[in-house]
């Protein structure tokens, strides 16, 4: 048996699942922070 | 530990570790899995296949670290009220329960090619799939108490009883006549050959490098939410 499609497929499930949750996780912290500072900026 | 329970500390901190251990955690795992693919050996018995483990690994390990941080910060919770501990515990989470689940899948892509089976009922990979539901049913309760604003004590508490499956998993292969292979690393060394082993604590420590980067980025924006809230009521009430 090939085993090379089952590791490229294991690889290629953590790097997009790790990619993934880093970026939302990226996003999610900007958008909040840029929110509270907007707020902020208007006191 | 209680110095850091203060957010305005404890943002001076993470601010600029985040993207440190962001950057550090990903240079190591490409390094440690350009060489798990290309570098290392096959192994005599598993064949290639063996490449998986420098992914499976270093889920497995944060799977259940995840769940022993949410532990931890749900007993700071309840015993010393910290502010920061049930934030830490809501931003540990959702990244925990993606690695057990990266750790369940890239087990079972493993087990084909070894076992001749995608799934087994057996003691190790049963009590992994416990602990990724264990994180679901955490984070619908943690988001039900966030909802409801309050100072989520039943989150805290079941953090706390689900520790209990840690050493389930971590047991099983002793405990139970289990298809997975025993413990291969120990403090007094590894079964596994050095040639095969070196790019594991790479990706290991790469990979919680990263997670502590994910965490602490899930941190900010849950208190940058609070304070939008706490804002936002305030300029109501005035």
């Amino acid at each position: 048996m090939n085993h090379w499609p089952f590791i490229i497929a294991a690889y290629a499930i953590t790097i997009i699942g790790t990619l993934a949750i880093a970026v939302a996780s990226y996003a999610g912290m900007r958008r909040a922070e840029r929110q509270a500072d907007a707020l902020t900026r208007r006191d | 530990m209680h110095i850091f329970a203060n957010p305005a500390r404890f943002l001076s901190i993470a601010r600029p570790l985040t993207p440190w251990l962001g950057w550090v955690g990903a240079v190591l795992i490409v390094a440690a899995l350009f060489a798990g693919l290309f570098v290392t050996p096959r192994d005599y018995l598993q064949g290639e296949s063996v490449r998986i483990m420098y992914v499976h690994v270093p889920a497995a390990w944060l799977g259940m670290a995840g769940w022993s941080g949410i532990a931890t910060a749900s007993l700071m919770q309840l015993i010393w009220r910290h502010p920061l501990a049930a934030v830490a515990a809501r931003a540990i989470a959702v990244p925990g329960a993606l690695f057990a689940a990266i750790c369940l899948v890239t087990g079972s892509i493993w087990g084909r090619p070894t076992w001749g089976a995608w799934w087994e009922w057996d003691g190790r990979l049963t009590s992994m799939l416990v602990l990724f539901f264990l994180y679901l049913a955490y984070i619908a309760l943690a988001s039900a108490g966030a909802e409801r604003g309050s100072n989520d004590r039943i989150s805290a508490i079941f953090g706390v009883v689900g520790a209990a499956n840690i050493p389930v998993i971590h047991y099983s292969v002793e405990w139970w006549r289990t298809l997975h292979q025993g413990q291969s690393i120990g403090l007094s060394g590894s079964t596994i050959d050095g040639s095969i082993l070196w790019p594991l604590p790479i990706a290991t420590l790469g990979f919680s490098l990263l997670f502590g980067a994910i965490v602490l980025m899930r941190m900010r924006a849950l208190l940058a939410q609070a304070k939008v809230v706490a804002r936002l009521k305030r300029m109501t009430a005035e």
